[in-house]
């Protein structure tokens, strides 16, 4: 990873940076009516994405895009508009259609645009100036290199299914009647690939990734070696037995582990009764060892920022202390419904979507023995290591709590990984998880996502196979 | 959208240094959605995107550049874009002569440009009405019931897409959706329901579709959980409930038959056609022209016609599923199956409405012929490793079944098979056919499908549930 740490600059500051859009955000936030608040929201990127496939490239597309978001309050009704332009006559189009829609919203007086609440925003800098100037053929040849070495790393590898490159930049504006002006701009580079291999008639799957914020800094080591192991440590899986078990989560499912957990540290969830957390705050609701924060101005996070999706500046939010449940997360709407101020935590994805509250940089703290990876499995002695988890999406339930995914890894023997299986399944609730947590690596990695990545291992979990 | 005189000087410019193919697709997209949440309509939104995708294929390799500006410069510039790329990534320095476009329409749907849409969206104050209708009903239908979110959404997309080799397509889909989500609470906490109608059309959707009904389908199935006991751990019977469960066709096989996969031997279907891969009670079709169902278009998104393809016929293995690109190398003709997402991404192999066709069994008579097992009465997702077979599909609503009865109500979970191995073990398929539409995401593109299937049995499948 290449985060950058260190000396605020101002990328990201308002004003700074994308001065052209935040002009042109002004510009239509400067038709509002009388009456009537007005949020523009305007983004801008480029892309490149490339796929090696057998020595040759696949594709390589390469494009820019643009557009716009537009949101309307008046008399408490909300209505929203988008469009994949900034065309004065689309920016026309798209406030009328906002206007038009806010007509036939519910009055409801928790409905309102951020205001400045004086908090200061702390500078991350997310930009690379060495990407603009990176030729294609050095992406190409990465791309290339990549496909060629995870092919050739070891002879079980029978297949290199996918070798991606890919980079962007995305700059945003967002201007309000309400006093909101903020800009940030990031630029972001990654590198995955997807190897097979193959034992006879078996075949296992793996892959790995580098991500950063340009191109230089991607480790085609680190994704290649990753994506090698964990096929080739699966070969001659069998699906595995049935039990209660201590499962040891790796870094990757753990990060997913502790996304669909945030979901229901939603303000917003929590207001409508969406959220098994509702109404607990002050309880113990994990084990003591669990603490969880949400800091996106933590530079070395994937999701660090200095704005939320309002504009206003993001902060560390600390959601669970030592167990006990301590807050949610609020943008303005659900923090007005649940009589608080905004978290600064409010996400958006895109121009297309309207802000809501979320995570961007959820991190567990580390038990006090700083395991790493192998201290975690040693801890266990005994139980089943979960490399990869599948059907998270139809099978955790972030309102009920209910937890049940498909999952394939290796067993754990004295204290050390052992042989592999698969077609099985782990399950529980995620309120029993956070109570049954054994030991929360000190193995942070900053994967892509809204939260780190580091080794957890959690007791009494139900396995099914044989 | 574009003059064809313009079309063939973009396409002339994508292969003015060399290439094979070159193609634009244009798209003109514009979404509405209504949402009401907590007992408010909380949020309409609007959205407006047109560009063209161009794409230009040199030797193994494919140049794509996309832009907002349907203008001939702004076209232009991205074929010169896309040409560019091609070259950069090493394809070789081929050359096409190109003739003009055959301008007939292939899309059985291609409506002209300049003439009103065919299509009725519906109108912001019927939707509304629609949503207070299905709030009332989830309300209504139980007392438990705390909470209800209902969402109309609707969008129309116009694309037009010509190519080198003389292909001229126009066709304009028209999708609408309407789904209800309940939360229920009780003594053992929260629980969820939910229910959704898609159909590849207009507002008429809600001439076949009671919106209350669909309501009071959510809240039922949030208030059964409340007295639901753990799903049984391990090996079981499973019966999947007509229309209950497309979704493990998609899963189990559905994907692995994408030629993508097939031709980098990325799937454990590689090189099995002819073979018996599924009970001899299984024949599987992927059909893009099934009336107005969810998958349903007239040609694709590279122009191509929608068509019916048999995949397994009576458990034998006859055919993978094309896009252009995989076609051409293998000497054959797409089947229709090439889509995308929007005009900013590249096409690539996907179903379209994969079913199961009916057997010749009585529904309940399966169920009083399976002494213990799980009758699932409603599917959510799954998800695949193709490469291993290996693939996972959640239930929404499922019940046990003891000594050939529908009994207790179980908590959500995940059943896990492998793709082969179960699909050899049907035993049983019923002709109680329904539909059901889905959202299938590959490769970070979402496109909408169906899936389908009568009443049938598996004769075990491992479930994911707490209970020991």
């Amino acid at each position: 990873m290449t985060a950058v740490t260190g000396a605020a600059v101002d990328a990201g500051a308002p004003g700074a940076g994308p001065d052209d859009l935040v002009a042109l955000a002004g510009r239509v936030a400067g038709w509002a009516r009388s009456g009537e608040d007005l949020e523009v929201y305007v983004a801008r990127g480029d892309e490149t994405d490339i796929r090696a496939y057998s020595g040759e490239i696949e594709s390589l597309t390469s494009a820019t895009s643009a557009g716009v978001g537009i949101r309307v309050v008046v008399d408490h009704r909300l209505g929203f508009a988008w469009a994949g332009s900034l065309e004065r006559a689309v920016l026309e189009e798209t406030l009328a259609e906002a206007r038009d829609n806010a007509a036939y919203a519910t009055p409801d007086e928790h409905v309102r645009l951020a205001e400045p609440d004086g908090v200061a925003a702390v500078p991350v800098d997310l930009w690379d100036d060495a990407l603009a100037s990176v030729p294609t053929t050095d992406k190409v040849a990465l791309a290339l290199e990549l496909e060629a070495r995870a092919r050739n790393a070891d002879p079980r590898i029978r297949q290199v299914d996918h070798a991606d490159y890919g980079d962007g930049s995305v700059e945003v504006a967002l201007v309000s009647t309400t006093g909101i002006s903020s800009s940030s701009r990031k630029t972001s580079g990654y590198i995955s690939v997807g190897a097979i291999a193959g034992d006879g008639e078996a075949s296992q799957t793996g892959s790995g990734f580098s991500v950063g914020r340009g191109f230089a800094g991607l480790d085609p080591d680190r994704a290649v070696s990753d994506a090698v192991t964990r096929a080739v440590r699966m070969l001659g899986a069998a699906k595995g037995p049935s039990g209660r078990s201590t499962v040891v989560f790796d870094r990757r499912v753990a990060s997913t582990l502790l996304s669909v957990v945030s979901s229901a540290l939603s303000g917003e969830a929590v207001a409508k009764g969406r959220s098994f957390f509702a109404g607990r705050i002050g309880e113990q609701v994990g084990d003591p060892g669990l603490t969880l924060v949400d800091d996106p101005t933590d530079p070395r996070a994937y999701g660090a920022a200095a704005y939320d999706a309002e504009g206003l500046a993001c902060r560390r939010n600390v959601l669970v202390d030592r167990g006990v449940l301590r807050g949610f997360l609020y943008d303005t709407v659900s923090g007005s419904r649940a009589g608080v101020s905004s978290t600064g935590s409010a996400v958006r994805g895109g121009f297309a979507g309207t802000p809501g509250p979320g995570c961007r940089a959820l991190t567990l703290a580390a038990g006090p023995e700083g395991y790493d990876e192998d201290g975690v499995l040693a801890a266990v002695g005994e139980g089943l290591f979960v490399q990869s988890m599948t059907g998270v999406h139809s099978g955790v339930n972030p309102v009920s709590g209910d937890f049940s995914v498909g999952a394939e890894g290796l067993m754990i023997r004295e204290g050390r990984l052992a042989e592999p299986v698969r077609e099985i399944t782990v399950a529980s609730t995620l309120q029993r998880i956070l109570q049954a947590l054994v030991a929360v690596g000190a193995d942070v990695e900053w994967l892509p996502g809204i939260a780190a990545g580091q080794t957890l291992a959690v007791g009494d979990m139900q396995v099914s196979g044989t | 959208m574009i003059d064809t005189p313009v079309l063939e000087r973009v396409l002339a410019e994508a292969l003015r240094h060399g290439g094979e193919f070159a193609e634009v697709f244009a798209e003109d997209r514009s979404t509405s959605s209504a949402v009401l949440d907590d007992g408010r309509v909380e949020e309409l939104s609007s959205g407006r995107e047109r560009g063209a995708g161009i794409r230009v294929v040199s030797g193994d390799t494919t140049g794509f550049a996309h832009t907002a500006d349907l203008t001939e410069s702004g076209l232009l510039r991205a074929a010169e874009a896309a040409s560019a790329v091609a070259r950069s990534g090493g394809g070789g320095a081929g050359t096409v002569a190109m003739g003009p476009l055959r301008t007939s329409d292939t899309g059985a749907s291609g409506s002209g440009d300049d003439r009103p849409s065919r299509v009725t969206l519906a109108s912001k104050g019927d939707s509304l009405d629609l949503l207070r209708r299905a709030d009332e009903a989830a309300r209504a239908a139980d007392g438990a019931i705390t909470q209800v979110q209902a969402g109309c959404g609707g969008s129309r997309r116009r694309v037009l897409i010509a190519n080198s080799e003389g292909l001229y397509a126009r066709d304009e889909q028209a999708r609408t959706r309407f789904s209800v989500s309940c939360v229920a609470s009780g003594d053992t906490g929260l629980q969820t329901g939910f229910e959704t109608a898609a159909r590849t059309l207009g507002f008429e959707l809600f001439d076949e579709v009671s919106v209350e009904e669909l309501a009071q389908l959510a809240s039922a199935r949030a208030v059964s959980k409340l007295s639901a006991r753990p799903a049984p751990s391990g090996e079981l019977p499973v019966v999947l409930a007509g229309g209950s469960g497309g979704i493990l066709f998609h899963e189990a096989c559905g994907h692995g038959l994408e030629a993508d996969h097939i031709v980098k031997d990325a799937s454990v279907y590689t090189g099995m056609v002819g073979q018996q891969v599924a009970s001899p009670l299984v024949t599987l079709v992927d059909d893009g022209t099934v009336g107005s169902e969810w998958g349903t278009f007239a040609v694709d998104d590279e122009g191509r016609p929608a068509q019916r393809n048999v995949l397994i016929d009576r458990g034998v293995l006859t055919d993978y599923l094309w896009d252009y690109l995989r076609a051409r190398k293998e000497g054959r003709v797409s089947s229709g199956n090439g889509r995308r997402q929007t005009y900013q991404h590249l096409p690539m192999v996907r179903m379209t409405n994969t079913f199961l066709l009916p057997g010749t069994e009585d529904a309940d008579e399966i169920v009083a012929q399976t002494p213990k097992g799980v009758y699932v009465a409603k599917l959510g997702g799954g998800q695949v490793n193709t490469t291993t077979g290996d693939f996972v599909f959640g239930t929404t609503e499922a019940y046990l079944i003891e000594g050939g009865r529908i009994t207790e109500p179980l908590r959500d979970a995940n059943l896990i098979g492998n793709g082969p191995e179960i699909l050899k073990r049907i035993d049983a398929v019923a002709t109680d056919f329904a539909m059901t539409p889905g959202t299938c995401g590959k490769d970070g593109q979402s496109v909408p499908v169906g899936c389908g299937q009568a009443t049938m049995r598996l004769s075990g499948v491992t479930i994911g549930g707490t209970a020991e």
